[in-house]
């Protein structure tokens, strides 16, 4: 149970496109020379559709159309076809798809798109159809070849049988008949109840190569004569080079030129360690007329002074809530502000090109790889045909790889093109470049006001969010959204509480710092927002946490009302917010259409919180591997936990970057980490996401403990920066 | 000129002395499994055994590990890498991948110096190795049950 060695199919050098033939040099068994071959049956091997290749020696390879950075769809989407198929999951394999967005689209986006925690819900059907294709033309051949009926005829781990004549055989056996078989359009799919893989733990099919250091990522990727290009970046995001001098980097052993790219200044080296060395000598001014220069302090307060009751547009109304706080016997009012924040994927941003005979080559991790790959053939006027990527694993991203402006296929193409001959590149980021390289996560405000009744009740609450958009003028923005980029205040609208008189207001801020998704993306911020909020005037009102929450929630919510009955359960909360030293907090959210209830215990690590255990109620539908949905939950806690603890990027006058790298920008460590139960509640539902919706609550269960335990309201993220 | 060994081979290598050793494994002799992940000591993705302690080489200068003995996740062998890698595997640690073989290092130098190690002991030891991906609850269950197959 590995993923595919990448190593000789890299050393191939030919390209990845469907349908176009190869020298397969004894790959022929492979499911990726089963991918480019012409006819997609090279040597016995069968190919009922894009994603399922089974090859005469027993393996079956799903050609996994999402990137795999940690998520687990190489498991996750080779479980439903393996399902399907009766399969043995010992024969499965995984493989990426290269970029191909008509055969390997997001059927939610209409392109071949990860992100969104969509992996697992577009896929659910579509791959087991392409499972249960296979089984049928796997049945279909056995029933030809021994001449019985197809319906006497049953699969079950990976062997197919006829039990009245005592036949069998492997898929592999029958792979070269199963070939010639009609394709069957619609198969019947199982009923949940006949699922023998689905709905258990089952080991993660890239843990060995990822345990072992044979998983190749893109920056392993070496191709013969190949430069490294490292490229000096402005530390002003935005900023462009005005003038340089290369001629100290030049005298480096190794450096072979030093380019201008619109990006910035290319250094290109025989060795990473040459071109590094090369672009510390540069000196280059930069123009930064075109840059955000304001400080992030100046930022805060021109986003807070835009956060008006009044401001942008109204994005949801219930009741006349100005009338419902005026005429309340308490108002409650707060301001939230959270900070640009990088994501930091541990590989830093990479790609490789190779440039022959006007067709170009590329490897890297991206989430959106006809974007980039779209993007080289526009940049060295090449057809799109002449353009191949290979998808590779990617050492993390959390949305950092999903560029609407294909930013790093731009930049590689630009390195191609300045060199102006054929050729290989390897473009390296840097820690540096990544955390001063612009896409963060929007620098936010949230402005806040909400009444009480005498006995306690919310009579109304208003929410305005200031940000800028992630989506708004991008291929994203269909024209529908008359303005309004949900990604911006998603989480602060559709609540699950009853509140009867409720507006939220959306005000776009602009500037030329660059912002993007970031693991759960608006709901980064909303969660935070609105349960601590919630949860400040369940305690003005003198209420519990869980059955004050339990009380609001609309009679339809039964999913949140379920994870967070639950959690109160495994946490065994009885209504004591401090015990001792230790206090305990709670936050529920629902993001990507997956419900989550977190309750935390914390105690005071001298001044900021230290996190002790954290349970987690999860509801995401069928959970397709428990496995992998518990190990998503304790890392998208880890993640939120971290960056609420210790991040935010912050602009000094002039507009540059302070943080620059791990240790000023600092990560979550082991001994920070805390024990994390996660209980996942059982459902028949179709699966939805479960990359990004364990982050969204930790921050606000955490803010709530501690709230409880010193008396702080911590309306100002990071925790470090709020003083706490 | 520099010598050293690499998991067990004689290699020499011509460059520049203050050279990273984390770029001349990668890029000269062509082992991937080391990875950059910050080039500051700051995060240990890089972590290979330098004469049996874990180093951070992407500020070890090559010309400092002149005769040195070196391993790396490709050549890691003995009795607590086979452990570590076992319950590695077992626990499904990994998720992205990009530190593990970073922690993978420093978790079989523990082990070859604390066979039993106290949850203390793990923070200490581990505390430099960053995973972005926060599979440290797993990491830390990896160590212990490791520990406990190497006394079975």
């Amino acid at each position: 149970m590995t993923i595919q060695s990448r190593r000789q199919f890299l050393a191939t050098g030919a390209g990845l496109v469907i349908g176009l033939a190869l020298p397969i040099k004894g790959r022929a068994q492979s499911g990726a020379a089963a991918v480019l071959s012409k006819d997609g049956s090279a040597a016995g091997t069968f190919a009922p559709n894009a994603f399922v290749r089974v090859a005469p020696d027993n393996t079956v390879t799903v050609m996994i159309k999402h990137i795999e950075f940690g998520q687990g769809p190489f498991t996750g989407l080779a479980t439903l076809v393996a399902e399907e198929m009766d399969a043995s999951w010992a024969q499965m394999r995984a493989e990426s798809a290269p970029a191909n967005d008509e055969l390997y689209k997001n059927l939610f986006f209409g392109l071949q798109a990860t992100g969104g925690s969509t992996a697992m819900a577009n896929s659910y059907i579509q791959m087991r159809q392409a499972g249960a294709a296979a089984r049928a033309m796997m049945v279909a051949a056995a029933a030809e070849a021994w001449d019985v009926p197809a319906t006497e005829i049953s699969v079950a781990d990976g062997v197919v049988t006829h039990a009245q004549s005592g036949q069998s055989a492997s898929f592999g056996d029958l792979a070269e008949a199963a070939a010639r078989q009609t394709v069957p359009v619609e198969p019947a799919l199982k009923n949940p109840s006949e699922f023998k893989l689905i709905g258990t733990d089952r080991p993660k099919l890239d843990t060995a190569a990822k345990s072992d250091g044979t998983a190749i990522f893109t920056m392993d990727v070496h191709r013969e004569g190949m430069q490294t290009v490292v490229v000096k970046h402005p530390d002003v995001v935005g900023a462009a080079v005005a003038s340089f001098d290369a001629s100290a980097a030049l005298e480096v052993k190794g450096v072979v030129a030093v380019r201008q790219i619109p990006q910035g200044v290319a250094v290109y080296a025989t060795s990473t360690g040459a071109a590094l060395k090369g672009r510390s000598l540069l000196t280059v001014s930069w123009d930064t007329s075109m840059a955000e220069t304001r400080s992030s302090d100046q930022i805060y307060e021109d986003f807070s002074q835009a956060a008006t009751r009044e401001g942008g547009v109204v994005v949801e109304e219930t009741g006349d809530s100005g009338a419902a706080i005026d005429a309340a016997e308490i108002v409650h009012e707060a301001e939230f502000r959270f900070p640009y924040l990088a994501h930091a994927p541990m590989e830093p941003l990479d790609a490789v090109l190779e440039l022959k005979d006007g067709k170009a080559e590329m490897w890297m991790g991206a989430q959106f790889p006809g974007v980039d790959k779209g993007a080289v053939a526009r940049v060295l006027g090449l057809d799109g045909a002449d353009v191949a990527l290979n998808v590779m694993l990617a050492g993390g991203s959390f949305g950092r790889r999903a560029q609407t402006t294909a930013q790093i296929g731009s930049e590689i193409a630009e390195i191609a093109k300045a060199a102006g001959s054929d050729g290989a590149w390897k473009l390296v980021w840097t820690r540096e470049d990544d955390l001063t390289g612009g896409y963060y996560r929007p620098l936010t405000v949230h402005r806040m006001r909400a009444g009480l009744d005498a006995d306690g009740n919310i009579v109304g609450w208003e929410n305005t969010v200031a940000n800028q958009s992630i989506m708004l003028d991008t291929f994203f923005d269909d024209g529908k959204s008359e303005g309004t980029d949900p990604t911006s205040y998603e989480g602060s609208t559709k609540m699950p509480y009853d509140l009867p008189a409720l507006r939220v207001n959306w005000v776009r801020m602009e500037s030329p710092l660059s912002v993007l998704w970031w693991r759960s993306v608006g709901h980064t911020h909303t969660a935070y927002a609105t349960e601590v909020f919630l949860d400040e005037l369940l305690e003005k009102a003198g209420k519990d946490p869980v059955q004050g929450r339990l009380d609001l929630l609309k009679s339809e919510a039964g999913r949140d009302r379920a994870v967070l009955e639950k959690v109160a359960e495994i946490a065994g909360w009885d209504g004591e917010r401090v015990k001792g030293d230790r206090a305990y907090g709670l936050a529920l959210h629902e993001s990507f259409s997956t419900y989550v209830a977190q309750i935390v215990e914390v105690s005071d690590a001298g001044g900021y919180p230290r996190v002790h255990k954290v349970w987690v109620a999860v509801d995401c539908g069928v959970a397709v591997n428990p496995n992998v949905i518990r190990a998503q939950v304790e890392g998208a806690v880890g993640y939120g936990l971290g960056t609420a603890l210790f991040n935010e990027l912050t602009l000094l006058e002039g507009g540059v970057v302070a943080q620059k790298n791990f240790d000023t920008y600092r990560m979550l460590r082991i001994h920070e980490m805390p024990e994390i139960e996660v209980a996942i509640i059982n459902s028949v539902a179709d699966p939805t996401g479960i990359g990004e919706p364990g982050t969204p609550p930790i921050a606000p269960a955490v803010a709530n403990a501690w709230r409880a335990l010193t008396g702080q309201a911590v309306r100002r993220l990071p925790f470090k920066s709020a003083g706490a | 000129m520099t010598n050293f060994t690499i998991n067990g081979r004689d290699v020499t290598v011509d460059v520049e002395a203050d050279t990273p050793l984390l770029w001349v494994v990668r890029d000269e002799l062509r082992l991937t499994g080391s990875k950059f992940g910050c080039g500051v000591a700051q995060c240990g993705a890089c972590t290979m055994m330098v004469d049996g302690m874990p180093r951070r080489t992407c500020i070890t200068p090559v010309g400092s590990v002149d005769g040195a003995s070196i391993e790396t996740i490709e050549g890691l062998e003995g009795r607590e890498a086979e452990a570590v890698a076992a319950a590695w595997q077992g626990l499904d640690v990994p998720q992205c991948g990009w530190c593990q073989s970073g922690q993978i290092i420093s978790a079989t130098a523990l082990l070859r110096e604390v066979p039993k190690p106290t949850d203390d002991d793990i923070d200490a030891a581990m505390a430099g190795n960053v995973c972005r991906c926060a599979t440290y609850v797993r990491i830390r269950q990896a160590i212990h049950d490791a520990a406990d197959s190497m006394e079975g």
